[in-house]
């Protein structure tokens, strides 16, 4: 990390999480709304890991010590990470599905490469639309995500990242509506969840290295 | 109002789930091993039923996983442990196709079988054809190459 390179900040823990996952940490930073069209260095970028990445690759994955810390977490939560998929597993199974990285705008490539590259998966929020710092907590009874008529209750205890105004994602699902970023956004909110076992070099290399392609897509390069 | 008996009890099962989710850890890398191993031949699975979150699992939530892990582990093992028995017979059997061609006419013996790449297939056959065949001249002849794909 560099002088220049924007200040990651460490999110808050709700004490019963941070009691039985000591490890578990959510951190973000604040990076700036891309443009609409993908810088070819980005898109040059994907296809360079596409490349790289065979089948071979997508199977023993889950050895390697930061995707198979994101399985083990799944298992630990109770999800099935070969139902739902861990974001690198998915990421890997897409490139073969498809035969390579599919650009889909400069935000979600700058979010793909930092998946691919680091098996950490960062996610986007609208930082005009958050409300103090990001954490995780447990969803409350009749607690829902999102507003109006389309807002989704939320099962009791689920694992939410959440600010002070309320949920703003699942933990590995999806963000809440009105908290995604549009092409109104000026700054983007990007933040991780580091489970147990996953490097914080690995988790700073995540964010800032998606900042950084934000940056450079929304300077036009 | 807590009292000291509840307290030791929330922490005895506090420790048994961190127990319980260091097993799920271990058993998981080892599941994660056996699939690697058994690629690309397949035949090991790594799904194990889960109970559907993302949230905290109870004690009894978390030994199912742990036992599901475990079933799937012990099935893994039997299917390589199989597998590397029957690549071991195959072995045993091109050593001897190798010594005595002659006992082991037109037997053949694929990569595949081997545990090895390719789609490579030793074969005994006889030496210049139907010469070889009336002259008792037989050899192992390995045919290279996969077939072109469509």
């Amino acid at each position: 990390m560099s002088a220049a390179d924007p200040a990651l900040e460490e999110g808050w823990i709700d004490r019963e999480l941070a009691l039985e996952f000591p490890e578990l940490r959510i951190v973000s930073v604040s990076a700036p709304a891309p443009g609409r069209r993908t810088p070819r260095v980005l898109r040059e970028h994907l296809a360079l890991l596409a490349d790289r990445f065979h089948g071979a690759r997508a199977v023993t994955l889950r050895r390697e010590p930061v995707p198979a810390a994101y399985r083990v977490f799944f298992r630990q939560v109770g999800l099935d990470p070969d139902v739902q998929r861990t974001p690198v597993e998915a990421a890997a199974l897409d490139r073969l599905v498809q035969g390579g990285f599919v650009s889909r705008g400069p935000l979600e490539d700058a979010l793909l490469v930092a998946v691919v590259e680091t098996g950490v998966p960062v996610w986007a929020l609208d930082d005009a639309r958050l409300d103090g710092p990001l954490g995780l907590r447990g969803a409350r009874p009749g607690e829902r995500m999102g507003e109006g008529q389309y807002a989704a209750d939320l099962a009791p205890g689920r694992v939410l990242v959440a600010d002070a105004g309320g949920p703003v994602a699942v933990l590995f699902g999806d963000v809440a509506p009105g908290r995604r970023p549009d092409r109104h956004s000026t700054r983007l909110r990007l933040f991780t969840v580091a489970v147990p076992g996953v490097p914080a070099l690995h988790v700073e290399e995540a964010l800032l290295g998606c900042a950084e392609a934000l940056s450079d897509a929304a300077a036009g390069q | 109002m807590l009292d000291v008996r509840d307290v030791r009890v929330i922490a005895d099962e506090r420790a048994a789930r961190m127990q319980l989710r260091s097993q799920i850890a271990a058993l998981e890398a080892q599941l994660s091993d056996a699939v690697v191993s058994a690629f690309p031949d397949g035949g090991v699975h790594s799904t194990v039923p889960a109970p559907g979150g993302p949230r905290l699992l109870t004690l009894g939530e978390l030994e199912r996983i742990r036992d599901g892990l475990a079933d799937r582990v012990a099935q893994a093992r039997g299917v390589l442990e199989e597998r590397g028995e029957r690549q071991e017979a195959s072995r045993v059997l091109l050593e001897r196709m190798l010594l005595e061609p002659g006992r082991h006419k037109f037997v053949r013996v694929a990569n595949r079988d081997l545990g090895a790449a390719g789609c490579g297939v030793w074969q005994v056959r006889p030496r210049l054809g139907l010469v070889g065949m009336l002259m008792g001249w037989w050899q192992v002849k390995l045919s290279s190459g996969c077939p072109l794909a469509c």
